[in-house]
Protein backbone atom coordinates (compact mmCIF):
# COMPACT_ATOMS: atom_id res chain seq x y z
CA UNK A 1 0.00 0.00 0.00
CA UNK A 2 1.69 3.43 -1.38
CA UNK A 3 1.10 6.54 0.77
CA UNK A 4 2.33 10.07 -0.13
CA UNK A 5 4.33 11.38 2.74
CA UNK A 6 3.29 15.05 2.61
CA UNK A 7 6.62 16.84 3.86
CA UNK A 8 9.26 14.35 2.05
CA UNK A 9 7.42 14.86 -1.00
CA UNK A 10 7.17 11.51 -2.00
CA UNK A 11 5.25 8.01 -1.83
CA UNK A 12 6.78 5.12 0.26
CA UNK A 13 5.30 1.81 0.66
CA UNK A 14 3.27 1.60 4.26
CA UNK A 15 4.58 -1.66 5.06
CA UNK A 16 8.38 -1.15 4.55
CA UNK A 17 7.87 1.58 7.05
CA UNK A 18 5.75 -0.65 8.89
CA UNK A 19 8.76 -3.37 8.45
CA UNK A 20 11.80 -1.13 8.91
CA UNK A 21 10.30 0.41 11.93
CA UNK A 22 9.63 -3.29 13.71
CA UNK A 23 13.25 -4.08 12.71
CA UNK A 24 14.77 -1.22 14.42
CA UNK A 25 12.78 -1.12 16.85
CA UNK A 26 13.45 -5.25 18.44
CA UNK A 27 17.33 -3.99 17.61
CA UNK A 28 16.77 -0.88 19.77
CA UNK A 29 14.94 -2.74 22.07
CA UNK A 30 17.70 -5.63 22.66
CA UNK A 31 20.53 -3.19 23.33
CA UNK A 32 18.48 -0.53 25.20
CA UNK A 33 19.06 2.16 22.48
CA UNK A 34 16.86 4.31 20.48
CA UNK A 35 18.04 2.83 17.00
CA UNK A 36 18.53 6.04 15.38
CA UNK A 37 21.90 5.13 13.55
CA UNK A 38 20.22 2.62 11.76
CA UNK A 39 16.96 4.78 10.99
CA UNK A 40 18.66 7.60 9.49
CA UNK A 41 20.58 5.90 7.05
CA UNK A 42 17.43 3.46 6.00
CA UNK A 43 15.31 6.16 5.38
CA UNK A 44 18.29 8.06 3.50
CA UNK A 45 18.26 4.24 1.05
CA UNK A 46 14.39 4.99 0.94
CA UNK A 47 14.94 8.05 -1.12
CA UNK A 48 14.00 10.38 1.90
CA UNK A 49 16.28 13.80 1.74
CA UNK A 50 18.66 13.35 4.21
CA UNK A 51 17.54 16.48 6.00
CA UNK A 52 13.96 15.26 6.36
CA UNK A 53 15.29 11.53 7.51
CA UNK A 54 17.14 13.29 10.67
CA UNK A 55 14.95 15.90 11.54
CA UNK A 56 11.92 12.77 11.60
CA UNK A 57 13.89 9.84 13.48
CA UNK A 58 14.18 12.37 16.04
CA UNK A 59 9.80 11.87 16.87
CA UNK A 60 10.89 8.36 16.21
CA UNK A 61 13.34 8.18 19.13
CA UNK A 62 11.49 9.96 21.26
CA UNK A 63 8.61 7.75 21.21
CA UNK A 64 10.47 4.61 21.19
CA UNK A 65 12.51 5.63 24.40
CA UNK A 66 9.16 6.93 26.08
CA UNK A 67 8.57 3.38 25.97
CA UNK A 68 11.33 2.09 27.51
CA UNK A 69 11.46 4.68 29.84
CA UNK A 70 8.04 4.12 31.21
CA UNK A 71 9.21 0.21 31.91
CA UNK A 72 12.65 2.03 34.29
CA UNK A 73 10.63 4.26 35.76
CA UNK A 74 8.22 1.12 37.20
CA UNK A 75 11.58 -0.59 38.12
CA UNK A 76 12.85 2.91 40.02
CA UNK A 77 15.56 2.29 37.72
CA UNK A 78 15.76 6.24 36.51
CA UNK A 79 18.26 8.83 38.69
CA UNK A 80 15.94 11.83 37.83
CA UNK A 81 18.88 13.91 39.06
CA UNK A 82 21.61 12.73 36.70
CA UNK A 83 19.14 13.69 33.90
CA UNK A 84 18.40 16.81 34.80
CA UNK A 85 21.86 17.72 35.28
CA UNK A 86 22.56 15.90 31.65
CA UNK A 87 19.48 17.80 30.37
CA UNK A 88 20.81 21.59 31.14
CA UNK A 89 23.44 20.63 29.21
CA UNK A 90 21.47 18.43 26.23
CA UNK A 91 19.09 21.51 25.95
CA UNK A 92 21.98 23.62 24.95
CA UNK A 93 23.57 21.10 22.77
CA UNK A 94 20.60 20.25 21.04
CA UNK A 95 19.85 23.94 20.19
CA UNK A 96 23.63 24.64 18.72
CA UNK A 97 23.13 21.27 17.10
CA UNK A 98 20.29 22.23 15.14
CA UNK A 99 21.40 25.30 13.93
CA UNK A 100 24.80 23.84 12.94
CA UNK A 101 22.11 21.64 10.89
CA UNK A 102 20.73 24.78 9.84
CA UNK A 103 23.80 26.22 8.31
CA UNK A 104 25.68 23.23 6.53
CA UNK A 105 22.20 22.59 4.91
CA UNK A 106 22.50 26.40 3.63
CA UNK A 107 26.36 25.84 2.36
CA UNK A 108 25.77 21.87 1.15
CA UNK A 109 28.17 20.21 3.16
CA UNK A 110 25.42 18.95 5.37
CA UNK A 111 25.50 15.58 3.92
CA UNK A 112 29.36 14.86 4.15
CA UNK A 113 29.43 16.04 7.81
CA UNK A 114 26.92 13.13 8.31
CA UNK A 115 29.00 10.68 6.90
CA UNK A 116 32.17 11.84 8.49
CA UNK A 117 30.50 12.36 11.78
CA UNK A 118 28.90 8.80 11.47
CA UNK A 119 32.03 7.07 10.52
CA UNK A 120 34.25 8.00 13.45
CA UNK A 121 31.54 8.27 16.05
CA UNK A 122 30.34 5.02 15.02
CA UNK A 123 34.48 3.40 13.98
CA UNK A 124 35.35 4.40 17.34
CA UNK A 125 32.88 3.56 19.20
CA UNK A 126 31.92 0.43 18.10
CA UNK A 127 35.97 -0.85 18.04
CA UNK A 128 35.73 0.40 21.86
CA UNK A 129 33.14 -2.07 22.72
CA UNK A 130 33.90 -4.71 20.07
CA UNK A 131 37.67 -4.70 22.36
CA UNK A 132 35.67 -4.15 25.98
CA UNK A 133 33.24 -7.14 25.56
CA UNK A 134 35.62 -9.29 24.18
CA UNK A 135 37.47 -9.13 26.59
CA UNK A 136 34.98 -9.65 29.30
CA UNK A 137 34.18 -12.74 28.07
CA UNK A 138 37.66 -13.84 27.69
CA UNK A 139 38.07 -12.93 31.87
CA UNK A 140 34.78 -14.77 32.09
CA UNK A 141 36.03 -18.02 30.25
CA UNK A 142 39.08 -18.02 32.38
CA UNK A 143 36.63 -18.11 35.51
CA UNK A 144 37.75 -14.62 36.63
CA UNK A 145 35.59 -12.68 38.51
CA UNK A 146 33.82 -9.36 36.46
CA UNK A 147 35.01 -6.26 37.32
CA UNK A 148 32.01 -4.18 37.50
CA UNK A 149 33.17 -1.13 39.75
CA UNK A 150 36.80 -0.57 41.24
CA UNK A 151 35.44 1.44 44.15
CA UNK A 152 39.31 2.85 44.74
CA UNK A 153 39.68 3.50 41.06
CA UNK A 154 39.27 7.65 40.50
CA UNK A 155 40.48 9.36 37.35
CA UNK A 156 41.20 13.09 36.81
CA UNK A 157 37.09 13.73 36.09
CA UNK A 158 36.71 13.06 40.14
CA UNK A 159 39.31 16.14 40.93
CA UNK A 160 36.95 18.59 39.11
CA UNK A 161 35.14 21.15 41.26
CA UNK A 162 31.17 21.72 41.48
CA UNK A 163 30.71 18.20 43.09
CA UNK A 164 27.16 17.03 43.14
CA UNK A 165 26.01 13.70 45.23
CA UNK A 166 23.32 11.54 42.67
CA UNK A 167 21.91 9.12 45.38
CA UNK A 168 19.95 6.82 43.42
CA UNK A 169 22.88 6.28 41.35
CA UNK A 170 25.02 6.43 44.28
CA UNK A 171 27.97 8.68 42.56
CA UNK A 172 29.54 11.77 43.90
CA UNK A 173 30.88 13.63 40.79
CA UNK A 174 31.37 16.81 39.64
CA UNK A 175 28.76 18.24 37.56
CA UNK A 176 31.07 19.66 34.37
CA UNK A 177 31.53 15.99 32.95
CA UNK A 178 28.07 15.55 33.26
CA UNK A 179 27.47 19.39 31.47
CA UNK A 180 29.67 17.80 28.71
CA UNK A 181 28.52 14.82 28.26
CA UNK A 182 24.81 16.33 28.06
CA UNK A 183 25.52 18.82 26.09
CA UNK A 184 27.52 16.30 23.69
CA UNK A 185 24.59 13.98 23.37
CA UNK A 186 22.17 16.88 22.70
CA UNK A 187 24.31 18.33 20.08
CA UNK A 188 25.29 14.65 18.11
CA UNK A 189 21.51 13.88 17.78
CA UNK A 190 20.53 17.08 16.55
CA UNK A 191 22.98 16.85 13.75
CA UNK A 192 23.08 13.31 13.05
CA UNK A 193 19.56 12.03 13.78
CA UNK A 194 20.55 9.79 16.33
CA UNK A 195 19.15 9.51 20.40
CA UNK A 196 23.33 9.23 21.17
CA UNK A 197 22.52 6.16 23.36
CA UNK A 198 25.03 4.20 22.36
CA UNK A 199 27.24 6.90 22.88
CA UNK A 200 25.68 8.15 26.09
CA UNK A 201 25.50 4.66 28.17
CA UNK A 202 29.05 3.69 27.50
CA UNK A 203 30.11 7.38 28.82
CA UNK A 204 27.68 6.64 31.57
CA UNK A 205 29.20 3.91 32.53
CA UNK A 206 33.03 4.38 31.92
CA UNK A 207 33.37 8.22 32.85
CA UNK A 208 30.88 9.23 35.60
CA UNK A 209 31.18 4.98 36.67
CA UNK A 210 27.05 5.13 37.09
CA UNK A 211 25.98 1.39 37.72
CA UNK A 212 24.14 -0.64 35.64
CA UNK A 213 21.19 -0.51 37.29
CA UNK A 214 20.44 2.99 36.65
CA UNK A 215 22.58 3.71 33.84
CA UNK A 216 19.74 2.42 30.22
CA UNK A 217 16.69 4.04 32.63
CA UNK A 218 18.05 7.26 32.69
CA UNK A 219 19.90 7.26 29.07
CA UNK A 220 16.36 6.45 28.18
CA UNK A 221 14.62 9.47 29.68
CA UNK A 222 17.49 12.02 28.64
CA UNK A 223 17.00 10.60 24.97
CA UNK A 224 13.18 10.95 25.31
CA UNK A 225 13.59 14.46 26.32
CA UNK A 226 16.86 16.03 24.01
CA UNK A 227 14.94 14.11 21.03
CA UNK A 228 11.44 15.38 21.69
CA UNK A 229 13.27 18.84 22.08
CA UNK A 230 15.04 18.08 18.73
CA UNK A 231 11.62 17.27 16.97
CA UNK A 232 10.19 20.57 18.23
CA UNK A 233 13.04 22.36 16.94
CA UNK A 234 13.56 20.64 14.00
CA UNK A 235 9.88 21.55 13.19
CA UNK A 236 10.28 24.98 14.23
CA UNK A 237 13.12 25.96 11.84
CA UNK A 238 13.99 23.58 9.18
CA UNK A 239 10.04 22.51 9.03
CA UNK A 240 11.23 19.54 7.65
CA UNK A 241 9.54 16.87 10.56
CA UNK A 242 7.08 14.40 8.63
CA UNK A 243 4.41 13.53 10.96
CA UNK A 244 3.10 11.20 8.94
CA UNK A 245 6.28 8.82 8.60
CA UNK A 246 6.75 9.74 12.21
CA UNK A 247 3.37 7.83 12.78
CA UNK A 248 4.29 4.70 10.95
CA UNK A 249 8.01 4.82 12.30
CA UNK A 250 6.69 5.14 16.05
CA UNK A 251 4.23 2.39 15.71
CA UNK A 252 6.69 -0.54 14.17
CA UNK A 253 9.41 1.17 16.29
CA UNK A 254 7.33 0.85 19.62
CA UNK A 255 6.18 -2.51 19.06
CA UNK A 256 9.33 -3.94 17.81
CA UNK A 257 10.97 -2.74 21.47
CA UNK A 258 8.92 -4.88 23.06
CA UNK A 259 9.89 -7.56 21.30
CA UNK A 260 13.72 -6.89 21.48
CA UNK A 261 13.86 -6.40 24.98
CA UNK A 262 12.68 -9.90 25.49
CA UNK A 263 15.29 -11.26 22.98
CA UNK A 264 17.67 -9.08 24.92
CA UNK A 265 16.91 -10.30 28.77
CA UNK A 266 18.18 -14.15 27.97
CA UNK A 267 21.58 -12.85 26.49
CA UNK A 268 24.72 -12.68 28.61
CA UNK A 269 25.20 -8.15 29.14
CA UNK A 270 28.98 -8.98 27.41
CA UNK A 271 27.51 -10.93 24.88
CA UNK A 272 25.10 -8.14 24.28
CA UNK A 273 27.03 -5.82 23.92
CA UNK A 274 29.62 -7.55 21.50
CA UNK A 275 26.93 -7.73 19.17
CA UNK A 276 26.03 -4.22 19.43
CA UNK A 277 29.86 -3.46 19.38
CA UNK A 278 29.77 -5.48 15.77
CA UNK A 279 26.64 -3.50 14.37
CA UNK A 280 27.72 -0.16 15.40
CA UNK A 281 31.28 -1.02 13.62
CA UNK A 282 29.47 -2.25 10.91
CA UNK A 283 27.33 0.97 10.15
CA UNK A 284 30.12 2.68 10.15
CA UNK A 285 31.98 0.86 7.59
CA UNK A 286 29.23 1.00 5.41
CA UNK A 287 29.37 5.23 5.46
CA UNK A 288 33.11 4.79 5.24
CA UNK A 289 32.51 3.07 2.31
CA UNK A 290 30.54 5.67 0.76
CA UNK A 291 33.22 8.60 1.53
CA UNK A 292 36.09 6.95 0.22
CA UNK A 293 34.89 4.86 -2.83
CA UNK A 294 34.55 6.86 -6.29
CA UNK A 295 30.72 7.99 -6.06
CA UNK A 296 28.89 6.53 -9.03
CA UNK A 297 27.31 10.02 -9.93
CA UNK A 298 29.60 12.98 -9.05
CA UNK A 299 26.97 15.58 -8.96
CA UNK A 300 23.58 15.61 -6.68
CA UNK A 301 21.27 18.55 -6.83
CA UNK A 302 19.25 20.51 -4.01
CA UNK A 303 16.44 22.67 -4.26
CA UNK A 304 16.74 25.87 -2.17
CA UNK A 305 13.76 27.29 -2.49
CA UNK A 306 10.66 26.73 -4.23
CA UNK A 307 9.72 30.49 -5.91
CA UNK A 308 6.16 29.26 -5.25
CA UNK B 1 -4.14 16.77 -62.92
CA UNK B 2 -0.68 17.04 -65.23
CA UNK B 3 2.26 18.52 -64.14
CA UNK B 4 1.84 22.01 -65.72
CA UNK B 5 -1.32 23.04 -63.40
CA UNK B 6 0.38 21.61 -60.84
CA UNK B 7 3.42 23.65 -61.21
CA UNK B 8 1.61 27.15 -61.32
CA UNK B 9 -0.31 25.82 -58.24
CA UNK B 10 3.44 25.78 -56.26
CA UNK B 11 4.70 28.29 -58.26
CA UNK B 12 0.97 30.01 -56.78
CA UNK B 13 1.21 29.03 -53.25
CA UNK B 14 4.72 30.31 -53.19
CA UNK B 15 3.59 33.27 -53.91
CA UNK B 16 1.31 33.37 -51.45
CA UNK B 17 3.53 32.35 -48.90
CA UNK B 18 5.67 35.03 -49.97
CA UNK B 19 3.28 37.65 -49.06
CA UNK B 20 0.67 36.24 -46.54
CA UNK B 21 1.61 35.60 -43.16
CA UNK B 22 1.65 31.90 -42.39
CA UNK B 23 0.97 31.57 -39.12
CA UNK B 24 -3.28 33.02 -39.89
CA UNK B 25 -3.50 29.59 -41.75
CA UNK B 26 -3.90 27.49 -39.20
CA UNK B 27 -5.94 27.22 -35.72
CA UNK B 28 -4.52 25.13 -33.29
CA UNK B 29 -7.23 24.09 -30.46
CA UNK B 30 -5.71 22.27 -27.54
CA UNK B 31 -7.26 20.58 -24.20
CA UNK B 32 -6.59 19.00 -21.45
CA UNK B 33 -8.28 16.02 -19.64
CA UNK B 34 -7.80 17.55 -16.30
CA UNK B 35 -7.28 20.79 -15.37
CA UNK B 36 -6.34 20.10 -11.90
CA UNK B 37 -4.22 17.41 -10.22
CA UNK B 38 -4.66 16.65 -6.86
CA UNK B 39 -1.75 15.54 -4.78
CA UNK B 40 -3.65 13.31 -2.03
CA UNK B 41 -2.31 10.51 0.46
CA UNK B 42 -2.61 7.97 -2.24
CA UNK B 43 -0.73 10.03 -5.05
CA UNK B 44 1.90 7.48 -7.22
CA UNK B 45 1.61 9.77 -10.23
CA UNK B 46 -0.46 10.55 -12.70
CA UNK B 47 -0.90 10.70 -16.36
CA UNK B 48 -2.88 13.50 -18.00
CA UNK B 49 -4.23 13.81 -21.30
CA UNK B 50 -3.93 16.43 -24.08
CA UNK B 51 -6.35 16.50 -26.94
CA UNK B 52 -5.44 18.84 -29.75
CA UNK B 53 -7.12 19.60 -33.49
CA UNK B 54 -5.44 22.00 -36.14
CA UNK B 55 -8.47 23.20 -38.16
CA UNK B 56 -7.57 24.50 -41.54
CA UNK B 57 -9.64 27.99 -43.31
CA UNK B 58 -9.90 28.53 -46.66
CA UNK B 59 -6.34 30.30 -46.45
CA UNK B 60 -4.56 26.94 -45.48
CA UNK B 61 -2.36 25.41 -47.99
CA UNK B 62 -1.34 21.69 -48.14
CA UNK B 63 1.39 21.31 -46.26
CA UNK B 64 4.05 19.23 -48.44
CA UNK B 65 5.56 16.76 -44.86
CA UNK B 66 2.56 16.81 -42.93
CA UNK B 67 2.00 18.64 -39.42
CA UNK B 68 4.28 18.11 -36.56
CA UNK B 69 3.54 18.63 -33.02
CA UNK B 70 5.67 19.65 -30.01
CA UNK B 71 4.30 19.57 -26.51
CA UNK B 72 6.22 21.60 -24.07
CA UNK B 73 5.15 20.83 -20.42
CA UNK B 74 7.02 23.42 -17.35
CA UNK B 75 6.63 23.03 -14.07
CA UNK B 76 7.12 25.88 -11.53
CA UNK B 77 10.21 27.31 -11.08
CA UNK B 78 12.87 26.60 -8.44
CA UNK B 79 16.03 27.44 -7.27
CA UNK B 80 18.58 24.42 -7.09
CA UNK B 81 22.06 23.74 -6.49
CA UNK B 82 23.93 21.37 -8.50
CA UNK B 83 27.17 20.22 -6.43
CA UNK B 84 30.28 18.27 -7.53
CA UNK B 85 31.92 15.89 -5.67
CA UNK B 86 35.88 15.80 -5.22
CA UNK B 87 38.36 13.77 -3.79
CA UNK B 88 39.65 15.55 -0.83
CA UNK B 89 42.00 14.54 1.66
CA UNK B 90 41.07 10.72 0.28
CA UNK B 91 37.32 11.47 0.93
CA UNK B 92 34.98 12.46 -1.60
CA UNK B 93 33.08 15.81 -0.45
CA UNK B 94 30.84 18.40 -2.76
CA UNK B 95 33.58 20.31 -3.48
CA UNK B 96 32.25 22.64 -6.12
CA UNK B 97 28.52 23.87 -7.00
CA UNK B 98 26.89 26.12 -9.28
CA UNK B 99 22.95 27.34 -8.36
CA UNK B 100 20.33 27.44 -11.41
CA UNK B 101 17.99 30.43 -10.76
CA UNK B 102 14.27 29.40 -11.81
CA UNK B 103 15.02 26.10 -13.26
CA UNK B 104 11.29 24.63 -14.00
CA UNK B 105 10.97 21.82 -11.57
CA UNK B 106 9.20 19.38 -14.40
CA UNK B 107 10.19 19.44 -17.89
CA UNK B 108 8.70 17.43 -20.41
CA UNK B 109 8.74 17.68 -24.20
CA UNK B 110 6.83 15.51 -26.23
CA UNK B 111 6.72 15.14 -30.04
CA UNK B 112 5.49 13.12 -32.73
CA UNK B 113 8.84 12.45 -34.39
CA UNK B 114 12.36 13.60 -33.32
CA UNK B 115 12.85 17.52 -32.49
CA UNK B 116 15.47 17.64 -34.93
CA UNK B 117 13.44 15.61 -38.03
CA UNK B 118 10.80 18.13 -37.51
CA UNK B 119 12.90 21.59 -37.43
CA UNK B 120 16.42 22.80 -37.65
CA UNK B 121 18.55 23.20 -34.86
CA UNK B 122 18.70 26.92 -34.92
CA UNK B 123 15.24 27.02 -34.80
CA UNK B 124 15.04 25.04 -31.82
CA UNK B 125 17.66 26.73 -30.27
CA UNK B 126 16.12 30.08 -30.74
CA UNK B 127 12.54 28.76 -29.53
CA UNK B 128 14.02 27.07 -26.43
CA UNK B 129 12.29 23.49 -27.23
CA UNK B 130 13.80 20.33 -26.71
CA UNK B 131 16.02 19.69 -23.03
CA UNK B 132 19.12 20.64 -24.95
CA UNK B 133 17.77 24.09 -25.25
CA UNK B 134 15.84 25.01 -21.87
CA UNK B 135 16.92 27.86 -20.07
CA UNK B 136 19.10 26.93 -17.38
CA UNK B 137 20.66 30.33 -15.91
CA UNK B 138 23.62 29.56 -13.63
CA UNK B 139 24.47 32.23 -11.37
CA UNK B 140 28.14 32.04 -11.22
CA UNK B 141 29.26 34.33 -8.09
CA UNK B 142 27.81 37.74 -9.32
CA UNK B 143 26.96 37.57 -13.01
CA UNK B 144 23.95 35.23 -14.02
CA UNK B 145 24.88 33.29 -17.28
CA UNK B 146 23.00 31.39 -19.62
CA UNK B 147 25.62 28.08 -19.81
CA UNK B 148 26.11 26.37 -22.47
CA UNK B 149 24.11 23.62 -23.86
CA UNK B 150 27.15 21.51 -22.87
CA UNK B 151 28.20 22.26 -19.63
CA UNK B 152 28.96 19.90 -17.33
CA UNK B 153 26.72 21.02 -14.54
CA UNK B 154 24.03 21.95 -16.75
CA UNK B 155 24.57 18.03 -18.39
CA UNK B 156 24.28 16.70 -14.50
CA UNK B 157 21.52 18.68 -13.77
CA UNK B 158 19.25 17.69 -17.00
CA UNK B 159 20.33 14.10 -15.97
CA UNK B 160 19.19 13.45 -12.30
CA UNK B 161 16.44 15.69 -13.23
CA UNK B 162 15.96 12.60 -15.95
CA UNK B 163 16.66 9.78 -13.88
CA UNK B 164 13.85 10.97 -11.32
CA UNK B 165 11.37 11.25 -14.41
CA UNK B 166 10.85 14.95 -13.86
CA UNK B 167 12.65 15.94 -17.23
CA UNK B 168 11.94 13.98 -20.54
CA UNK B 169 11.92 14.07 -23.98
CA UNK B 170 9.62 12.07 -25.59
CA UNK B 171 9.67 11.25 -29.37
CA UNK B 172 6.34 9.06 -29.54
CA UNK B 173 4.71 11.45 -27.05
CA UNK B 174 2.39 12.98 -29.65
CA UNK B 175 0.15 10.74 -31.46
CA UNK B 176 -2.20 11.75 -34.75
CA UNK B 177 -5.27 10.33 -34.14
CA UNK B 178 -6.14 11.40 -37.79
CA UNK B 179 -3.89 14.18 -40.13
CA UNK B 180 -5.70 16.49 -37.83
CA UNK B 181 -6.38 15.39 -34.50
CA UNK B 182 -3.59 14.27 -31.84
CA UNK B 183 -3.26 13.15 -28.43
CA UNK B 184 -0.85 13.32 -25.95
CA UNK B 185 0.10 12.19 -22.37
CA UNK B 186 1.75 13.64 -19.67
CA UNK B 187 3.62 11.68 -17.53
CA UNK B 188 3.35 12.97 -14.36
CA UNK B 189 5.65 11.08 -11.57
CA UNK B 190 4.69 11.10 -7.81
CA UNK B 191 7.65 13.29 -7.24
CA UNK B 192 6.32 16.22 -8.71
CA UNK B 193 6.14 19.25 -6.99
CA UNK B 194 3.01 20.93 -6.45
CA UNK B 195 2.50 24.46 -8.45
CA UNK B 196 1.26 25.81 -11.78
CA UNK B 197 2.25 24.26 -14.71
CA UNK B 198 3.00 25.55 -18.27
CA UNK B 199 1.70 23.64 -21.32
CA UNK B 200 2.78 25.17 -24.48
CA UNK B 201 1.89 23.37 -27.99
CA UNK B 202 3.05 24.34 -30.86
CA UNK B 203 2.35 23.38 -34.60
CA UNK B 204 5.00 22.77 -37.16
CA UNK B 205 4.75 21.98 -40.93
CA UNK B 206 7.56 22.32 -43.45
CA UNK B 207 10.14 23.08 -40.40
CA UNK B 208 8.65 26.34 -39.37
CA UNK B 209 6.01 27.21 -36.44
CA UNK B 210 3.06 28.30 -37.69
CA UNK B 211 0.56 28.05 -34.68
CA UNK B 212 0.34 27.88 -30.76
CA UNK B 213 -1.58 27.27 -27.72
CA UNK B 214 -1.30 27.46 -24.16
CA UNK B 215 -3.15 25.34 -21.67
CA UNK B 216 -2.02 25.17 -18.01
CA UNK B 217 -3.17 23.14 -14.95
CA UNK B 218 -2.73 23.03 -11.83
CA UNK B 219 -1.27 20.39 -9.45
CA UNK B 220 -2.00 20.86 -6.06
CA UNK B 221 -2.21 19.25 -2.35
CA UNK B 222 -5.52 18.37 -0.81
CA UNK B 223 -6.86 17.05 2.33
CA UNK B 224 -5.15 15.89 4.68
CA UNK B 225 -1.70 16.37 2.74
CA UNK B 226 -2.34 19.73 2.47
CA UNK B 227 -3.45 20.41 6.15
CA UNK B 228 0.10 18.53 7.17
CA UNK B 229 2.56 20.94 5.05
CA UNK B 230 0.17 23.95 6.01
CA UNK B 231 0.60 23.48 9.45
CA UNK B 232 4.55 22.36 9.27
CA UNK B 233 5.23 25.40 7.25
CA UNK B 234 2.76 28.09 8.92
CA UNK B 235 3.18 26.45 12.52
CA UNK B 236 6.44 24.89 12.90
CA UNK B 237 6.72 25.12 16.39
CA UNK B 238 2.80 24.27 17.00
CA UNK B 239 3.25 21.45 15.04
CA UNK B 240 6.51 20.31 16.29
CA UNK B 241 4.99 20.29 19.52
CA UNK B 242 2.47 18.16 18.13
CA UNK B 243 4.48 15.65 16.81
CA UNK B 244 6.43 15.25 20.08
CA UNK B 245 3.52 14.87 21.83
CA UNK B 246 2.32 11.87 19.35
CA UNK B 247 6.07 10.29 20.21
CA UNK B 248 5.24 10.35 23.53
CA UNK B 249 1.66 9.09 23.33
CA UNK B 250 2.66 6.30 21.57
CA UNK B 251 5.55 5.20 23.87
CA UNK B 252 3.39 5.44 26.62
CA UNK B 253 0.46 3.17 24.76
CA UNK B 254 2.91 0.77 23.26
CA UNK B 255 4.43 1.08 26.91
CA UNK B 256 0.51 -0.19 28.65
CA UNK B 257 -0.37 -2.22 25.89
CA UNK B 258 2.62 -4.95 25.94
CA UNK B 259 2.85 -4.47 30.06
CA UNK B 260 3.43 -8.00 32.02
CA UNK B 261 4.05 -7.32 35.25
Amino acid sequence: MQIYLPIADLPVNVFVILAMGLAVGFISGMFGIGGGFLMTPLLIFLGISPAVAVATVASHIAASSMSGAINYWRRRAIDLALVFMLLAGGIIGTAFGVWLFTTLRAIGQLDITIGVSYVLLLGIVGALMVTESVRAILRARQGKPVELRRPGSHTWIHGLPFKLRFKRSRIYVSAIPVWGIGFLIGFVGAVMGIGGGFLLVPMLIYVLRVPTGTVIGTSMVLTLVTMASATVMHAATNHLVDALLAVFLMVGGVTGAQFGARAGQKMSSERLRLLLGLLVLAVGLRFALDLVVAPENLYSIRILDPNT
Amino acid sequence: MTWRPALALIAALGALAAFAPPAAAERLIASLSNHRVMVTSNFTGEELVLFGGIEQDAASRPRRSGYDIVVTVTGPRQTVVTFRKARILGIWVNADSRVIENAPAYVAVLSNRPLDAITNTETLRRLQLGLDNIPLAQRASVNIADAASDDPFRLAFIKIKSDHGLYREVSNGVTFLTPALFRASIPLPAEVPVGTYEVDVRLFADGAQIARAPSPFEVYKSGFEQVVTAAARDHGTLYGLATAMMAIATGWFASVVFRRD
